[in-house]
């Protein structure tokens, strides 16, 4: 099922990205 | 007084930003909500979505698309003021923060100007389109703007972490 379907799923599907891309971000940092 | 385009660029990146995500929120909260109700009660009576997508949609649009460009602008802008426009899109050492953020928002302005505002402009009429072509945009223009409001979540955590911090 498609998660960007419902406002909820974009919603979650948002904040899942956040943590993922931060994660990456602050290994480029080098934090 | 000391004038600072730099704090002035800045200003006017904020500015534009709420108009844009603002009127972003409006359309996937608000509006296509709205519009799919109005569709239903039309069959039982009701005045439908008609006024919406005449009197409202393109207004929004309007500012929609365009706050957009003045976002991105300004903040390139800000960005080569910074002498970080090349570090932070090449998300080097702490500027991959802001970076991210502007890879980001850059992604949401090529759907605003390459998929949602030429597939709402067949939606609304602007150009002819055939009923089959209409579906296709609306289903197009809806996951664009349905993407927009989920990268506008990490965006706008990584505007704001390259000043603050991020939340974890």
């Amino acid at each position: 099922m498609n998660p960007l379907a419902s406002i909820s799923g974009t919603i979650i599907a948002g904040f899942v990205l956040a943590i993922v891309l931060g994660l990456i971000v602050k290994m480029l940092a080098g934090v | 007084m000391d004038l600072s385009l730099f704090a002035f660029e800045r200003w006017v990146h904020f500015m534009a930003g709420i108009t844009w995500i603002g009127l972003l929120y409006y359309f996937n909260f608000v509006q296509v909500p709205a519009v799919a109700e109005g569709t239903a009660d039309k069959e039982k009576g009701g005045p439908g979505p008609a006024a919406i997508s005449k009197y409202v949609a393109p207004r929004a649009l309007l500012w929609f698309r365009w706050a957009s460009l003045v976002t991105w602008f300004s903040g390139a802008f800000y960005l080569m003021g910074a002498h970080k426009f090349a570090s932070a899109f090449m998300l080097q050492g702490q500027d991959a923060y802001i970076g991210m953020g502007a890879w980001l928002g850059t992604i949401m302005l090529f759907n605003v100007w390459g998929l949602i505002w030429p597939n709402q402009k067949k939606i609304l009429g602007i150009v002819t389109a055939t009923d089959e072509e209409k579906a296709k945009a609306r289903k197009i223009a809806f996951l664009a703007s349905r993407t927009n409001t989920m990268l506008s979540i990490p965006m706008l955590m990584f505007m704001g972490s390259a000043s603050h911090g991020l939340p974890f």
